[in-house]
């Protein structure tokens, strides 16, 4: 599904070499978890994939299904089912959460060649979804992520990957900022959305979060590259032993 | 503070002035021409005109477009329910208006005036008394020269808003319209403005505001580009009363809306605010000012300007706040989206302040559409354009929210979508 070769990328501002050259495959169904120390470029393989602005590839590439992932805009992969969990949801003054997620499921469905919801559908849809994550109707009034706790941002991060049913999930450090409950709703929300069809990749710091998402395979990366890669065990021993000693295994 | 020295009055228009019609609006008229006379016009050199050129607000003449088609007339608050009155190139259009019932609410046209001798006590007066901090020279020349107008009074509760629906179809036309609105204790009025007048277009708009009554103001200039205009507001408020006063200003060549409101009763409420709108050749003013002469009261200005491809926008505005003004909470943001480099946003934003316990902020921004913003809207799917109206439409939303009605306020909401639908790329 998701196929990464060899991937190199670089700071627009500066040149700085972040990403030297990162393999890795997802297969649908999977559940893949990047572990690595701060500044390994965990996030900046999730912003890259997205298509964030501030990056230049300068080798390898990156595909979804086939389709060369790094020439199209943002939303176009966001329509051809890549979502990107921020690991700081953006905060939109005036703009209401609902419209936001109508406007954005609908453009996903145009772009696809799909009917839009109707208004009634769409709040159908996003009540029950919400109401598994605890997101209250209030919630959803307000504007994008203005004045959420650390929790509820990341709650509705979820709630968006539930209502838009990518295929491609991309998780970059939900766990952060969360209490233990607040962990244990966004990871049921993760969980739910696991089936034979989607394929996840969760980017995170710690074990923590791997107890609630039980990963098929863990990565660790570091310095721009993946330096090891095994089962859900490997993620146990980080958290035993620290990052110290894979790295001076592999180095 | 210092008033510039009066100038001579050169301009052929005052000298040229009609006689005034018989009774009290002709000894208002002859005092408000004594003052223009005294005031002379606004240059590029005074205080509040250095962002903004008057020369075509001040010019012999209407600039001159072209003609516009009578069937283009097209309504900015088509479905909303109101008394509805019709000027068409700056005269009073009877037979396109409604016909003048509305319980509670007497519209006297101002060629009436004897029959309004409530008005004496208005017009011009809250002009006069408005000169401050500056002269507002074309708000006297209007008082004096003002060809038509409307006066209203609200004696309880209005059940509809009174809309004054401006039309064009002269290229040359240059109106001059008068308005005075008075609301006796108590009473509600919601006054809707919409449409372009005139090729050029000068208005003065004097509302007092009983004891605890209630004034609401909804105004869509536009959506014309080629017009322009000179709008002033003199509100006088008395003890907890409440004005709020919106003013869409989408497109126009050359727009200033001088706003001088007097909060002179206790517990009283004032909120000011404005949505521009700017493609090309567009220099938009805001002007307000806001005098605190009672204690307790609250005011805000919220004023904001999306401009692109050489757009100007220009806010002054003043919280003015007098010794015995105690427990002032006022408030005042403006703020500029610049949509390009080419666009530009000139404030200065002022706060005078001589009582001690009060509560006063203000700032003003101009900045670029915010990139991550960006971003996160595209990463969810909306395309590139999409998510720039959106994020266009938010950065509204504070100014477009002090619209009380919620209708009006949806009615301006799908102008500002239309605008920025048909302003893209």
């Amino acid at each position: 599904m998701l196929e990464i070769n060899d991937l190199r990328v670089e700071l627009e501002d500066g040149g700085k070499a972040i990403l030297k050259g990162v393999d890795l495959t997802v297969k649908a169904g999977e559940v893949h978890a990047i572990m690595g120390p701060n500044g390994s470029g965990k996030s900046t393989l999730s912003y890259v994939l997205a298509g964030r602005e501030g990056y230049v590839v300068t080798g390898g590439g990156a595909t979804l299904d086939g389709d060369d992932l790094l020439a199209m805009e943002p939303e176009a992969r966001a329509a051809a089912g890549l979502f990107l969990a921020f690991q700081y949801p953006v905060e939109i003054p005036g703009v209401g959460n609902m419209t936001f997620l109508r406007t954005a499921l609908n453009a996903q469905r145009k772009a696809r060649g799909e009917p839009e919801v109707s208004a009634a559908e769409f709040l159908r849809i996003v009540r029950d979804k919400a109401r598994a994550l605890a997101i209250d109707a209030e919630m959803l009034k307000r504007p994008v992520n203005v004045g959420f706790s650390g929790g509820e941002k990341k709650r509705n991060e979820i709630l968006q990957m539930a209502v838009l049913e990518p295929r491609m999930c991309i998780l970059d450090e939900t766990d952060s900022g969360l209490d233990v409950d607040a962990m244990r709703l966004v990871a049921e929300g993760v969980n739910r959305l696991r089936d034979a069809g989607r394929g996840f990749l969760v980017i995170t710091h710690y074990q923590r979060l791997l107890d609630h998402i039980r990963p098929d395979i863990v990565h660790i990366m570091a310095d721009g590259r993946i330096v090891k890669t095994g089962g859900p065990g490997l993620a146990l021993e980080v958290e035993q032993n620290g990052y110290a000693d894979i790295l001076a295994e592999v180095a | 503070m210092g008033r510039p020295e009066p100038k001579p009055a050169a301009d052929a228009r005052l000298s040229a002035l009609p006689d005034g019609t018989a009774g009290w609006l002709a000894e208002a008229r002859e005092a408000a021409r004594a003052r223009a006379r005294a005031l002379g016009l606004p240059g590029r050199r005074d205080e509040y005109w250095r962002f903004t050129n008057p020369g075509p607000l001040v010019a012999a003449g209407a600039p001159g477009i072209a003609d516009a088609a009578v069937a283009g007339d097209a309504e900015a608050f088509a479905g909303i329910d109101a008394l509805r009155l019709v000027f068409r190139d700056g005269v009073f259009d009877a037979a396109a208006s409604d016909a003048a019932a509305l319980a509670g609410v007497e519209v006297v046209r101002l060629a009436d005036a004897p029959r309004a001798g409530w008005a004496r006590d208005l017009y011009g007066r809250l002009e006069a008394a408005g000169h401050l901090p500056v002269p507002r020279p074309l708000a006297a020349a209007n008082t004096a020269l003002a060809a038509d107008g409307l006066l209203i009074r609200a004696r309880t509760g209005a059940a509809r808003p009174v809309m004054i629906v401006y039309r064009r179809s002269s290229g040359s036309s240059d109106g001059m319209l008068h308005h005075c609105v008075r609301l006796d204790a108590g009473a509600r009025l919601t006054l809707v403005e919409a449409g372009t007048g005139a090729a050029r277009l000068t208005t003065v708009t004097e509302v007092e505001v009983g004891e605890g009554a209630v004034f609401h103001h909804i105004r869509a200039q536009g959506p014309e580009e080629a017009p322009v205009a000179a709008t002033h507001l003199f509100a006088r408020l008395a003890a907890r009363s409440e004005f709020r006063s919106f003013t869409l200003t989408a497109n126009g060549r050359l727009t200033r809306n001088e706003a001088f409101v007097e909060i002179a009763g206790p517990g009283a409420l004032a909120h000011l605010a404005g949505a521009a709108l700017g493609d090309g050749a567009f220099h938009q003013d805001d002007t307000v000012f806001v005098r605190h002469a009672a204690e307790g009261c609250e005011s805000r200005q919220v004023f904001k300007k999306v401009l692109r491809h050489g757009a100007t926008g220009v806010f002054q505005g003043k919280i003015h706040v007098l010794p015995h003004a105690q427990k002032t909470d006022g408030y005042q943001i403006s703020q500029a989206l610049l949509l390009d480099e080419d666009a530009q946003f000139l404030a200065k934003p002022e706060l005078e302040i001589y009582a001690d316990d009060v509560k006063c902020s203000h700032g003003s921004t101009a900045g670029a559409i915010d990139a991550t913003s960006l971003f996160y809207l595209r990463a969810r799917g909306l395309p590139r354009a999409e998510a720039e109206a959106l994020l266009v439409l938010a950065f509204l939303a504070e100014a477009v929210a002090e619209i009380a009605e919620p209708d009006l306020a949806a009615a301006v909401e799908a102008l500002l979508d239309d605008w920025i639908g048909r302003h893209r790329g």
